[in-house]
């Protein structure tokens, strides 16, 4: 594959900074309802605090990939005096946990970054963040060029993973003879 | 479809196990809001005023505001409604943290509790799935620790919790109900909760709140956001700090202490230590204050710190909020890390910051004075600091001397009898007040003071600065940008207001200018309360994010409902003559209005009649103090007309 420049898009977490308020969820939430800014959840949203207080564990993730199988990762990560299990950090859409599923379907949600036209200046979670918890980042990186997976095909996959090609094609052709 | 609201309640009688969920009246919205507006229809339509604290009648309510768990900033407050076993009278103790938005996300804007369960229960709320549940294994356990243990047992950290400990289980009179970094703490509602045998409710939701007009109150929103951004960076000057930025306040940020150890009283509300805050002094409480306090925290939505997660070694963790900080150290005079440290373990116990230190600084006053005796003490032991602590334990055991002090300095000393009631001299309406003995008698604070009707000063102070600054260039810079005021009258009250001379204290503002100043300060209060806002983001700071101006397009974008100012102004006022009414019926009349005796040094007792008397009058009260027909009509409150009358509270005819 041909290698490529990329903009890479990411949100800094400093953890220290976080004072756990969730305001990044209540906005991502709003921000991501139809018609915008209609309803909030924090349920639906793309990022998401584990947050135990008394054990001082402020720890903001936004989603990333959908996973369709959970993996082997059950270790425990001690850092500055606190215990974090590995899931703690990972940003996917997995079926072991109900982070980033939509609560209704259970599909799989992820960041986009606040994609919107004309373009949002950062991710609202950022804007939202007056704490500096979540620092937006742009970067050049040079990558192999591959093809974008678009969200409904995401969804799809997800579908397909959990009941079969056969059984997701017959009913969307089922659904498609009714309309 | 309703917006910002859930338009449902959660109805549960704990004596027969009985779960309702029950669809709200629209119509009650449009006339009361919702939170502490909808809680005084709610007590006035079901708690007749004979309804004793610890009745089955008694209700319980959990409220959020109308506009909490939408995008409105610091919108999380939860408002608990029952009658207080302490004053007697409707109480409304609130709390910030996140209770309230994970009740609306679960589909409720209020749980209301009736009844009492013959054994120890917590109550289990999953959306739509509602259980009573055994707590007998909960029996005795700290209310923090209780928190934790629900959620382990259910095995989800995104729940939330409000429980009472061991106080609220023995009904102290000031047990709190305590809730994440937060607490309902003020007039015993723990007490209630613990009467009805519930330890706590847990919740977790999964449900949108939805918003009428969207990009809208987004804007809103994020105006709020950006305010808060420029008062932050802008503190106000010439003013302590905690009154120079947002927050309720910020208490757990600050280290500067000079000014409420200087200016607030030790002891039992007696002793003014001006000089105290030396350097030494400074330099130890800053390095005990930074060396326990392990990160600043907030509440749900909302970017101001608090609050403080507080781990001193030896000693579990704990979350302190505010004021509590200092409440234990000056009653006993000692220092800061002792006011950490006994704080974990009454936060534990669950009890109110300003009573519970208060009643043991009293019961300490009262052996000194040889009322009460050596057998009252037995096995005290005779540290300063220990006594502290077995005092606490007594209090919320009810065990000995503690049976007599856990009802409050008020019910107490009237126990005690011999001379013991002049040593329960800081009360409102029997409920303890923030320490603080002045001289010169102020007569905003008075009027305040005397009418709160939830007998807190936070709770009805704020907005209007509470000195003048000396130079009218500081007083003309300050009014520049002070767009959160009513109309231009109250800066030109500010403007011409003087540290000295003619527009000075005690006559300056004049009567009238304190009944509109007064008036507008209670008023934010009364919006904040009914829309859950927290009032350190509203009527509590100096120059706040929300104020009257953008609050009426708030309701409106975020309910779909069209309110102006005026059409607000007019629901405050309704909500304010309410929860008198509720009062009134239960017996409350103007010698009620009246701040702890001693609360000034000189008073004057001419002024502070015709101050009373016109602020009756500017609050459609009768000189009695009870709302008039009048008044109460142009609310649209006939049902309290006709409830007076009948029970001849006022005569037919008479206004």
């Amino acid at each position: 594959m041909a290698k490529t420049k990329k903009i890479i898009k990411t949100i800094k977490i400093d953890i220290e900074k976080c004072n756990g308020c969730r305001a990044c969820e209540v906005i991502c939430s709003a921000f991501h309802a139809n018609p915008r800014y209609s309803s909030n959840n924090p349920e639906r949203s793309r990022i998401r605090m584990i947050r135990e207080p008394l054990n001082d564990i402020y720890l903001p993730v936004y989603a990333g990939e959908y996973a369709p199988a959970e993996c082997m990762g059950r270790d425990i990560y001690v850092l500055d005096g606190r215990e974090y299990e590995e899931c703690a950090f990972c940003r996917a859409a997995c079926p072991s946990r109900d982070l980033f599923h939509e609560p209704d379907s259970g599909l799989p949600l992820k960041c986009d970054m606040c994609e919107d036209d004309p373009p949002q200046e950062e991710p609202l979670c950022v804007k939202w963040c007056i704490n500096d918890a979540l620092i937006y980042e742009v970067r050049e990186e040079e990558v192999e060029e591959e093809e974008d997976i678009d969200e409904v095909e995401i969804g799809l996959q997800s579908l397909v993973d959990k009941h079969g090609m056969q059984k997701l094609v017959e009913t969307i052709t089922r659904m498609s003879l009714k309309d | 479809m309703r917006y910002a609201e859930t338009g449902y309640n959660l109805e549960i009688d704990l004596s027969t196990g009985n779960i309702e969920k029950v669809e709200t009246d629209p119509k009650w919205t449009e006339l009361y809001l919702g939170g502490l507006g909808t809680n005084a229809k709610i007590m006035w339509d079901r708690v007749p005023p004979e309804t004793e604290p610890f009745s089955p009648d008694n209700l319980l309510i959990f409220s959020s505001g109308l506009l909490g768990a939408t995008p409105a900033v610091g919108a999380n407050r939860t408002i608990v409604t029952a009658i207080s076993p302490q004053t007697q009278f409707m109480a409304y103790s609130m709390m910030g943290g996140f209770f309230a938005s994970e009740m609306k996300y679960a589909g409720y804007d209020k749980i209301i509790i009736r009844g009492k369960s013959p054994k120890l229960v917590y109550l289990w709320i999953s959306d739509d799935k509602v259980e009573i549940r055994d707590a007998s294994h909960l029996a005795g356990k700290g209310a923090v620790e209780t928190q934790e243990l629900i959620k382990q047992e259910l095995k989800d950290m995104r729940i939330h919790v409000a429980a009472i400990g061991l106080a609220g289980e023995n009904r102290v009179f000031f047990a709190s109900i305590e809730q994440g970094r937060s607490s309902a703490s003020r007039q015993g509602l723990g007490a209630v909760m613990g009467d009805k045998g519930l330890k706590a409710i847990a919740i977790r939701g999964k449900k949108d709140i939805s918003i009428a007009r969207p990009e809208e109150y987004i804007k809103l929103c994020d105006d709020v956001m950006q305010y808060i951004q420029f008062r932050q960076a802008n503190p106000i000057p010439g003013v302590m700090p905690i009154l120079s930025i947002l927050g309720s306040p910020q208490e757990m940020l600050h280290v500067d202490e000079k000014w409420h150890t200087e200016n607030f009283v030790w002891g039992n509300a007696r002793v003014r230590r001006k000089g105290f805050w030396t350097e030494e002094i400074e330099k130890k409480w800053e390095e005990t204050q930074l060396g326990a306090r392990t990160r600043l925290i907030s509440c749900y939505n909302c970017p101001l710190k608090c609050g403080a997660t507080i781990s001193i070694p030896g000693i579990s963790r704990y979350m302190m909020k505010c004021f509590s900080k200092l409440t234990y150290t000056m009653a006993a005079f000692s220092d800061l890390d002792f006011g950490f440290r006994i704080a974990q373990r009454a936060t534990e116990y669950g009890i109110d910051g300003f009573s519970g230190p208060q009643v043991m600084a009293f019961a300490v006053e009262l052996k000194e004075a040889g009322i009460l005796t050596d057998k009252d003490f037995e096995g005290c032991p005779s540290d300063n600091e220990g006594r502290f602590y077995w005092l606490l334990d007594r209090i919320v055991r009810r065990e000995g001397i503690g049976e007599v002090l856990a009802d409050g300095t008020y019910w107490a000393a009237k126990k005690i009898g011999q001379g013991a009631e002049e040593f329960a001299h800081n009360n409102i309406r029997k409920h303890e007040q923030a320490p603080l003995k002045l001289g010169m008698i102020n007569p905003i604070y008075y009027l305040m003071y005397s009418t709160n009707e939830k007998s807190n000063i936070t709770q009805i102070e704020g907005q209007f600065p509470q000195a003048p600054y000396p130079e009218r260039e500081q007083r003309e810079e300050f009014v520049k940008d002070w767009f959160q005021v009513p109309n231009d009258r109250i800066k030109e009250y500010f403007l011409k207001w003087e540290p000295r001379g003619e527009f000075s204290m005690p006559y300056y503002p004049g009567i009238q200018e304190c009944c509109e100043i007064v008036d507008w300060m209670e008023r934010m209060h009364y919006i904040d309360d009914a829309v859950g806002v927290c009032a350190g983001l509203s009527s509590f700071p100096l120059k706040p994010p929300y104020h009257i101006h953008n609050y009426p397009n708030f309701v409106t974008a975020g309910t779909g409902i069209e309110i102006d100012e005026a059409e607000l102004v007019k629901i405050s006022k309704r909500n304010r003559q309410l929860v008198r009414a509720n009062n009134v019926r239960r017996g409350l009349r103007r010698a009620d209005d009246t701040p702890p005796e001693d609360h000034w040094k000189k008073r004057l007792p001419e002024y502070e009649k015709q101050l009373l008397d016109a602020y009756f009058e500017f609050k459609g009260w009768d000189m009695d103090g009870v709302p008039t027909k009048e008044s109460l009509q142009s609310l649209d409150l006939n049902y309290v007309v006709e409830d007076f009358e009948q029970r001849g509270i006022i005569k037919d005819g008479q206004d």
